[in-house]
């Protein structure tokens, strides 16, 4: 802990910096166009955003708890809180949004070496580059292990072929984390590695899916012969599969924040009808003082009570986890229960607009109404990305409860 | 605000486990039912209690209590509920005595609140009229006459009603039968003419009585809180009371779920442990789920009454939030526990039906999950 007036003092500089350094527009709630992803491809809608991002990026401060040797903030966790509420205290927007932030850095830091941590987390930090991770693959989805894209060495490179799926924005990034498999003579689980390549490498294409919701933030992705530095193999040959779990534990933290949402009855910032289900029901149902279907306002009230619970549950197992007494896997419980409250969120809304939820373009249906739609679509997706709900069931029965695992017995 | 248990809660809750894991096992509810005890709680177990200081966890020092907080006789409603302990704990200090503490006067809590402490005062607040939990709905009237009131009316559901010696009873001085103003609490002696308790035998084992009021005379000096303007602080009341009652829920359910993950890790069939069915492991993690929400929807609502910047109404929100979820799951986690038994489950010499008995009742006390959920839409405005 440092001591109070030292952190004061933080805090003070901070909020000067901010307010010399924040541009306007981006102190004002977040537009999903405007969403800084940054890479070599970077487009700025807003040319602000392009100022915020390098001069955040400049401190550090797009990772501010990263060390500064990498070109991170170097802050104390304690610092960082201040430094997050004084965002707050401005709605300053996030400058740059990342898988390299949010995936693999925290991996490369803990895993990689010193070369790899120098070539990579610097360009992540200013946004520079832009990540995409090749985990799925058409015949291997819950059932990552058995992924079958081949690395073999030759010289100092390894020859990848094969090819993955759900690649998110595989179209625009710059690099890939991709798990190939290095040794198929051994159980699956101990012959894959993880590696690091370009995609612009020979040999790389990659095709967008089109989904239900209409939008195509996935991709395929096909690797034929595409050639990667040895160098570039991270945490050693055949144990990716150890790192591969330690970033799905990163990557479910970030998607079981979706299911806060509906509990805070707001999503960053925007104040639309659609913010708040028990609003957008009254509203389209013409009611004033209480929703007047009363199976509607108990499924309503359920909802919002179990995402209080759940944001409550999400701050003790934060808390529990700093003092080193939370239960290990309680990161695929709050990702489930995320989930599921997420996709409960949209059946509600879709049940609280009624027929205005149902449009797919065109007249009659205003903009947040067809988001709705879309959204709703989407969001059928929080419960299959990142490990399905039945794959996070199986991993809270098995490291959670101890119960005996079936699977392990048949594959024997 | 932290979820996190102090330290000084962490070694009550501790202290509080080994005691009942040792003095009061299931079976002494059980033996109480089977012989038909006259007073339905152990009287051994609760001098124990009382020499613990359990029914002075909350109450303030200045009269006689340990001001241990809600959060301290939360963690011991908790580990009480893992055994099903019946004892005075719910009807005499969380809700008569913090009854006494948020409406009584000055005179009324010195004389009586330290008799709580030392275990001669027993206490039963009696609300309820009809089959369905709806506090502002009071029948019983109360008419001035003389230097006092004449009591009329019957309430039902009364926790601990044959036992007490005083009754906290809660009566119409005024206007129509649902409004919240005109509501008055009366202190009555057990023993006063034209008050008479039938116990009821509830299906969970645990003391319950029907009582009638017939012309009873109380003095002025038995009104607790103001005339007619008691619904507030009787609010207060009962949102403790739920929050109470749903931390010995949150006891009780992780009680049922522990014994039937244990049977789930013993019994064999087809030649494999039942464990391995998946079909069992997803209802399990499930409500292991669900239960890790419970826990921290009781922490807050526990810790809320104890933080003096929370206004009543963030505790009445916290409170249903507690109480709506608790009653669900606990609903959920008994029939659960009893169908994944098998038979076994079905039989009264086995455990686990006390625990599917007590979480009916303990989820329709004070107003069950869609009585809270009702409320916590009206106090959202929706």
């Amino acid at each position: 802990m440092q001591a109070i007036a030292q952190l004061e003092d933080f805090r003070q500089e901070t909020r000067a910096w901010l307010e010399a350094n924040c541009p306007a527009s981006m102190r004002t709630p977040m537009v999903d166009a405007e969403v800084v992803w940054g890479g070599r491809k970077a487009t700025f809608v807003n040319p602000e955003s392009k100022i915020w991002l390098e001069r955040m990026a400049e401190k550090g401060w797009t990772t501010p708890t990263w060390p500064t040797e990498y070109g991170g903030g170097g802050l104390s966790k304690e610092e960082s809180i201040i430094l997050s509420q004084e965002m707050a205290r401005i709605n300053a927007r996030p400058p740059l949004n990342s898988f390299g932030i949010s995936m693999l850095g925290p991996v490369l830091l803990e895993s990689g070496t010193h070369e790899q941590k120098m070539e990579h987390i610097p360009k992540i930090v200013r946004g520079e580059i832009r990540w995409c991770q090749g985990y799925s693959e058409p015949g291997s989805g819950s059932d990552l292990a058995s992924l079958n894209t081949k690395a073999v060495l030759d010289g100092d490179e390894y020859v990848i072929n094969g090819s993955k799926v759900w690649t998110s924005y595989a179209d625009k990034a710059d690099w890939i984390f991709c798990l190939v498999r290095t040794d198929s003579e051994v159980p699956k689980h101990a012959g894959i590695s993880f590696i690091l390549f370009d995609m612009d490498t020979p040999g790389v294409t990659t095709k967008p899916i089109q989904l239900i919701s209409g939008m195509s933030p996935f991709c395929e992705t096909f690797f034929d012969n595409a050639r990667a530095k040895a160098s570039n193999l991270v945490g050693g040959l055949n144990n990716g599969w150890a790192i591969a779990k330690r970033l799905l534990q990163h990557e479910r933290t970030m998607i079981s924040g979706f299911g806060l949402a509906g509990s805070q009855g707001d999503r960053g910032g925007t104040t639309s009808t659609m913010d708040s289900v028990e609003r957008a029901a009254m509203h389209y149902r013409g009611d004033t003082d209480k929703i007047s279907d009363p199976g509607l306002r108990d499924e309503i009230a359920q909802f919002k009570i179990d995402s209080a619970a759940f944001a409550l549950t999400s701050q003790r197992s934060l808390e529990e986890s700093k003092q080193g007494q939370g239960p290990n896997a309680t990161s695929s419980m709050l990702k489930n229960y995320g989930c599921e409250l997420n996709k409960r969120r949209y059946e509600l809304l879709l049940s609280s607009l009624g027929s205005q939820a149902l449009g797919w373009e065109g007249e009659g249906f205003a903009n947040d109404e067809i988001a709705v739609t879309r959204e709703w679509l989407r969001s059928k997706a929080n419960s299959i990305e990142g490990g399905t709900s039945e794959v996070q069931l199986n991993v809270i029965a098995k490291r959670v409860l101890g119960l005996p695992d079936m699977l392990s017995l048949v594959q024997k | 605000m932290s979820l996190v248990l102090s330290e000084d809660q962490q070694l009550l809750k501790d202290s509080a486990k080994a005691f009942v894991d040792q003095n009061a096992p299931v079976s002494v509810l059980r033996g109480l039912r089977d012989s038909k005890d006259d007073k339905g709680y152990d009287q051994n177990l609760w001098r124990q209690m009382l020499e613990l200081g359990w029914a002075g966890m909350a109450i303030p020092e200045a009269y006689g209590g340990f001001e241990f907080g809600y959060g301290g006789l939360g963690v011991v409603l908790e580990e009480s509920g893992r055994t099903l302990v019946s004892s005075p704990l719910i009807a005499t200090v969380l809700l008569g005595a913090s009854a006494i503490n948020e409406l009584g006067s000055e005179e009324q809590k010195s004389e009586l609140l330290p008799q709580v402490v030392s275990g001669e005062l027993l206490l039963a607040l009696a609300i309820d009229e009809k089959p369905h939990h709806r506090p502002n709905r009071i029948e019983t009237s109360a008419v001035k006459a003389d230097e006092g009131y004449v009591l009329n009316g019957c309430k039902t559901f009364v926790l601990d009603g044959h036992v007490a010696n005083k009754l906290i009873v809660v009566a119409r001085t005024s206007g129509a039968i649902d409004d919240e103003e005109g509501i008055s609490l009366f202190l009555v002696d057990a023993d006063a003419d034209g008050v008479s308790i039938n116990r009821s035998w509830m299906v969970d084992s645990r003391n319950s009585a029907m009582l009638s009021l017939n012309d009873v005379k109380v003095g002025s000096d038995s009104l607790l809180g103001a005339e007619g303007n008691a619904y507030q602080g009787l609010t207060r009341v009962l949102d403790i009371g739920r929050i109470g009652v749903a931390a010995e829920m949150l006891g009780s359910m992780q009680q049922a779920f522990d014994i039937t993950l244990d049977y789930l890790k013993q019994r064999e069939q087809f030649g494999v442990l039942i464990g391995s069915f998946q079909g069992l492991q997803h209802r399990a993690a499930e409500m292991y789920s669900e239960i890790e929400l419970c826990k921290s929807a009781v922490r807050a609502a526990l810790f809320a009454l104890d933080d003096t910047e929370k206004t009543d109404a963030q505790v009445a929100e916290l409170a249903s939030i507690a109480k709506a979820k608790l009653s669900e799951v606990a609903t959920l986690v008994s029939n659960e526990a009893v169908q994944m038994h098998g038979g076994i489950g079905m039989t009264d010499e086995y455990d686990i039906g006390f625990y599917m008995k007590r979480a009916r009742v303990a989820s329709a006390f004070l107003g069950d999950a869609l009585f809270h959920r009702d409320r916590y839409a009206s106090l959202n405005g929706f």
